[in-house]
């Protein structure tokens, strides 16, 4: 490894290194099994080989169903899991196995936005003290510029300066989700792992907060790893993206690549199905291509491609064979199948 | 867990003799027939639905009314507050009677519903009109099979036996697509997927061939693949049932890919109503434009959202006049303070007489044709 | 579910292992003399030779924790008095101040205890799950408010005055007094009616709250309203959807509960003079009778552990999603 320098944060980073860099990592949760005395354990692969890169200011998005190990990812990413194996590299420095002493100023460079803004956030501090408590953690301001930091804050996220000593039950959905935003800027992080940032949210609210991370994302060069299952959202806010299946990465591309020539068979599958209001205004898609049956259980994934018991292009090969996540021919992502070929036809509607 | 449809052949390891590369299984749309001036099944009429909170009195649903066709599909959308969720509970009677004040009537196939004595409503239920729910996980009673659920709701409308109602929960189970129904029927929920539960929720919805099906959100807890599934589902069994659906979605996209028609409900009112094509090409309603600017496709030229500014009003301080206008930008366009001081009818606006709309705004067409239009995606 | 079984009947089997261990460190390798106090206060010098050698005092304690589970397990002899009697197993030792092995004494006394709780607990269960279920019917109306507060004020007085209340006033019932089942069926209810009575009526509030909570619960989930959407009858989405999803939680206490009134039926006891087990340990207990306690011990302990038991498989039977393994 290259020397890796100090900063006076504590953060060190090695030159020309990516900002965010996860190497093969997998996470294997432990279950129970059966047996009298000595019972077997069964291993959950919620995520089984994930490799991703993200530069300073880029915003990754990762899409997928549930159970296929996106927000397992997300607490990866931020270390509130240790990895069963691979490396998550920040700035080059390996964060994976660090203790918590060490991962403290790293903890602060990368920043978690939840779901739920309704129970994430503390019913019983106000809004001030939960802003407040960030800064401190972190000592980012000296005791008596703390309140009129937060009142910034407050201001670049949409809320009202003047409503620090509220409680989170008297703000509406979108605005606790500008709370929890403001928290996660108050350390000023360089990424923000968003796990479903807005799926909780009313549409036109959903709109609101989406433009304010956009605009966040513009003015403070935050990166951003976003978690959603919504292909529009991850659509309009992301630079790259990278669709999971069962624990695996199956394709990962430029956004427009792999909105409009998505090679792997299930990024096909996953586009068609999503229900698209421009049906209405464009040229529909003459098929839509339906996946039969459900996700198999990560407890005992099927061998080969995880995708194959699903998948109407499924060989012999897929069964023996793990495709590698690989650049193919005439495709502008990179997709991890043995057949990875674009569509013939537009999958979603061709607005005219 | 996974049960995989027998009818398709799935590869399941090194067995396989064919090397063709095979095409995908596709779904085709098919374009609804509109059924012009068929008599209404189910017939709303002026429907207030009031209930007390905590916080006051709230008038969740303040004079709803709108007719459904036999073989059509309503969605009713609007976002949380709307009273789109309450206004069709009230359909089935299923608010709490001791605190909900209810007036206006609900017909369906006649029968007047508001009032309704408990023993009516009863034989009613789940016989006239049945009812699907968001979270197929917690709408199942955890503890009795799927077929016992099943044939409790047959046997409470059919004087048969239990082997006579097993027989006809199995072919239900089979027709909304899960494999094994046999064996199937004897299982838990959760022994079934997400997206197998939707389904035998839909089979116990169905099972007394009921000429209503109110369905609240009924994909929105589904991950896209399999809510993708059960949208044809319901689409299927509509034309092999040939009942009404009312269907309840917050999601524009759905409604394009069900619905023939489009109520779209703001703070207890409707504010725009009409059919599907009409009202998502060229809506008439500001409420409706902002939802089209808000809502990030997956196809188009993706770009800035306009969303609305301000959130949902509260049910319990309703602004005065059009409940929209303190988040509407073209409020000024109306003259003499209209917007905030009179409550607009919802009436036709345009040569157009299929289609209402609850708005002061002159010409909504042409405002739509020249200024939101252009800053759709 | 066999293995499940297995499995936690050895480790409930381990659980009461330790338990007495730990007792038997206690009280035996306490800094005392435990051979002067078994003897008790009529001791010998005679008498306190045979105890040391009866229990092996002279021994250290490790063998002697050895020697009393082989006791448990095949039987050891005893000697007092110059006789030596052998103790069957399960020997849980001998009582030198009562002069009978303390097997005999706690199998006497279980059935005593046995039978009032049993009795007790199937009254108040019955009681205060219908009328918890009623009350939540009726949430909101005056009935529901009346039971509400009736139970709360039956739940604050203290447990030893209803009892007395019971003893003094209700003469009416017959008298109080312990009769085997297997002798005289009709006269062994009615000897223990009004201790069943005094636990039943004390601890009905208590269910009848919990089991209104958890019927208010249940009836507000989303399968309640899937119920009432198939067009059944409120009754049935009551009885039949409600009360099975509401049981769940008041099993558990249930379970818990019983094993812990098996364990304290001391006043119940007391007050209307039956020999149970409450009864026993107290007087052996005052007595410093060592080997009483021991047993009692090993009862008490084995009785939480299978009750503990007995609710996981019942609620297997409640809640298929509860698989076991």
């Amino acid at each position: 490894m290259t020397a890796a320098t100090n900063t006076k944060s504590g953060v060190k980073r090695v030159e020309g290194a990516p900002l965010l860099e996860l190497d093969n990592v997998k996470m294997h949760f432990r279950t129970k099994g059966d047996g009298l005395l000595a019972r077997k354990n069964k291993w959950v692969q919620a995520v089984d080989g994930v490799s991703l890169t993200v530069q300073p200011g880029e915003t990754l998005g990762l899409v997928g169903e549930s159970g296929c190990g996106k927000s397992t990812t997300a607490r990866l990413i931020t270390r509130l899991l240790e990895p069963t194996a691979g490396s998550i590299k920040y700035q080059g420095v390996d964060i994976a196995h660090m203790s918590e002493r060490k991962l403290r100023p790293y903890r602060r460079e990368i920043q978690l936005i939840f779901q739920d803004p309704y129970s994430s956030l503390n019913p019983r501090h106000t809004v001030g003290a939960i802003v407040g408590t960030a800064l401190r953690t972190h000592g980012m301001v000296p005791k008596n510029g703390e309140l009129k930091r937060v009142q910034e804050l407050l201001e670049v996220v949409g809320l009202n300066p003047e409503h620090f000593n509220r409680y989170p039950h008297e703000f509406s959905g979108g605005q606790r989700q500008r709370i929890g935003i403001a928290r996660a800027l108050a350390a000023r992080p360089k990424i923000i792992v968003a796990d479903e940032p807005v799926s909780a949210l009313d549409v036109s609210i959903q709109a609101q907060v989406m433009n304010l991370l956009e605009n966040l994302r513009k003015e403070l060069g935050i990166a951003f790893v976003f978690i959603a299952h919504d292909l529009g959202v991850v659509r309009h806010f992301c630079d790259r993206v990278a669709v999971m299946y069962l624990g695996r990465m199956v394709e990962e591309g430029p956004r427009d690549a792999l909105y409009e020539k998505p090679q792997h068979p299930y990024t096909q599958a996953l586009l068609s199905a999503v229900p698209d209001i421009a049906v209405v205004r464009g040229v529909p898609p003459k098929h839509r291509i339906r996946l039969v049956g459900d996700v198999p259980s990560p407890v005992d994934p099927p061998s080969g491609c995880r995708f194959r018991t699903r998948c109407w292009k499924a060989q012999d090969i897929c069964a023996t064979q793990d495709p590698p996540l690989e650049e193919k021919p005439g495709g502008a992502t990179v997709a991890a199948c043995h057949f990875a070929e674009p569509p013939v036809e537009s999958i979603v509607a061709e607005v005219v | 867990m996974s049960d995989t449809d027998p009818t398709t052949s799935v590869p399941q390891g090194g067995n396989m003799t064919d090397q063709s590369v095979r095409a995908p299984q596709t779904v085709t749309r098919i374009p609804r027939a509109h059924a012009e001036g068929e008599e209404a099944y189910l017939e709303v009429n002026d429907l207030h639905v009031q209930f007390p909170t905590a916080d006051g009195k709230v008038q969740a649903v303040q004079g709803l009314s709108y007719s459904l066709p036999l073989r059509r599909t309503l969605a009713i959308v609007g976002e949380s507050g709307s009273g789109k969720s309450v206004s069709s509970m009230a359909i089935l009677g299923l608010h709490d009677r001791k605190s909900t004040w209810i007036s206006g009537s609900i017909k369906v196939g006649g029968k007047e519903v508001v009032g309704m004595s408990e023993k009516d409503l009863m034989s009613y239920r789940g016989a006239d009109a049945a009812m699907i729910f968001q979270d197929p996980q917690s709408s199942l009673h955890p503890f009795f099979t799927i077929g016992d659920q099943i044939m409790e709701s047959y046997r409470a409308h059919h004087n048969v036996s239990k082997r006579v109602a097993k027989a006809r929960a199995i072919d239900m189970l089979g027709r909304v697509g899960i494999p094994n129904p046999s064996r199937r029927v004897n299982q838990f929920p959760h022994e079934f997927s997400g997206g197998m539960r939707q389904r035998a929720m839909i089979a116990m919805a169905l099972v007394n061939d009921p000429k209503l099906l109110i369905a609240d959100e009924p994909t929105t807890a589904l991950d896209v693949t399999v809510q993708a599934q059960i949208l044809d589902l319901i689409s299927d069994l509509q034309r092999d049932f040939g009942s009404a659906v009312v269907f309840i979605t917050h999601d524009l996209g759905v409604v394009a890919e069900i619905a023939d028609d489009i109520l779209v409900m703001y703070g207890g009112n409707a504010v725009e109503h009409g059919p599907v094509d009409k009202i998502l090409g060229a809506p008439l309603h500001p409420y409706s434009w902002g939802l089209l600017e808000s809502i990030p496709a997956v196809s188009g030229t993706p770009g800035p959202l306009h969303p609305i500014p301000g959130s949902p009003p509260s049910l319990l301080a309703m602004p005065s006049g059009c409940a929209f206008h303190p988040r509407c930008e073209f409020r000024d366009r109306v003259g003499g303070d209209l917007c905030r001081t009179l409550k607009p009818e919802l009436i036709s606006r345009t040569a157009d007489q299929g289609r209402t709309s609850r708005c002061h705004l002159k010409e909504p067409d042409r405002v739509f044709e020249t200024e939101v239009l252009p800053r759709l995606p | 579910m066999l293995f499940y079984i297995l499995r936690r009947v050895i480790s409930a089997i381990s659980v009461v292992i330790v338990t007495v261990v730990c007792s038997f460190l206690l009280f035996f390798a306490a800094p005392h003399d435990p051979a002067g106090v078994i003897c008790g206060p009529k001791c010998t010098p005679e008498r306190l030779k045979d105890i040391t050698n009866s229990l092996n005092l002279d021994q250290p304690v490790v063998e002697q924790i050895g020697l009393y589970f082989k006791g448990i397990v095949v039987g050891r002899d005893y000697t007092a008095g110059g006789v030596t009697r052998h103790c069957d197993a399960p020997c849980l030792g001998y009582s030198y101040i009562l002069g009978v092995p303390v097997t005999d004494l706690l199998a006497r006394a279980v059935p005593v205890t046995l039978s009032i709780v049993i009795g007790g607990a199937t009254i108040y269960l019955v009681f205060g799950v219908l009328i918890g279920t009623i009350a939540a019917r009726v949430r909101g109306t005056t009935l529901d408010k009346a039971t509400v507060g009736t139970s709360l004020v039956i739940g604050s007085v203290p447990y030893f005055i209803v009892a007395l209340v019971i003893a003094l006033y209700a003469t009416f019932l017959p008298k109080s007094q312990y009769v085997s089942f297997f002798d005289n069926p009709i006269q062994w209810a009615g000897g223990l009616l009004a201790a069943w009575l005094c636990l039943g009526l004390t601890n009905s509030a208590q269910y009848t709250r919990y089991s209104r909570a958890s019927m208010i619960e249940a009836l507000g989930q989303d399968f309640a309203r899937t119920a009432r959407s198939k067009g059944i009858s409120e009754r049935r989405v009551v009885y039949r959807h409600g009360l099975r999803a509401a049981m769940t939680p008041v099993i558990t206490i249930f379970g818990v509960d019983v094993a812990y009134q098996l364990v304290n039926t001391i006043f119940t006891e007391r007050i209307f003079q039956l020999p149970g087990l409450g009864t026993r340990i107290i007087n052996a207990f005052n007595q410093y009778d060592l080997p009483v306690l021991m047993g009692g011990v090993i009862v008490g302990a084995t009785v939480l552990v299978v009750m503990n038991l007995v609710v996981d498989i019942l609620y297997t039977v409640l809640d298929p999603r509860v698989r076991l393994g």
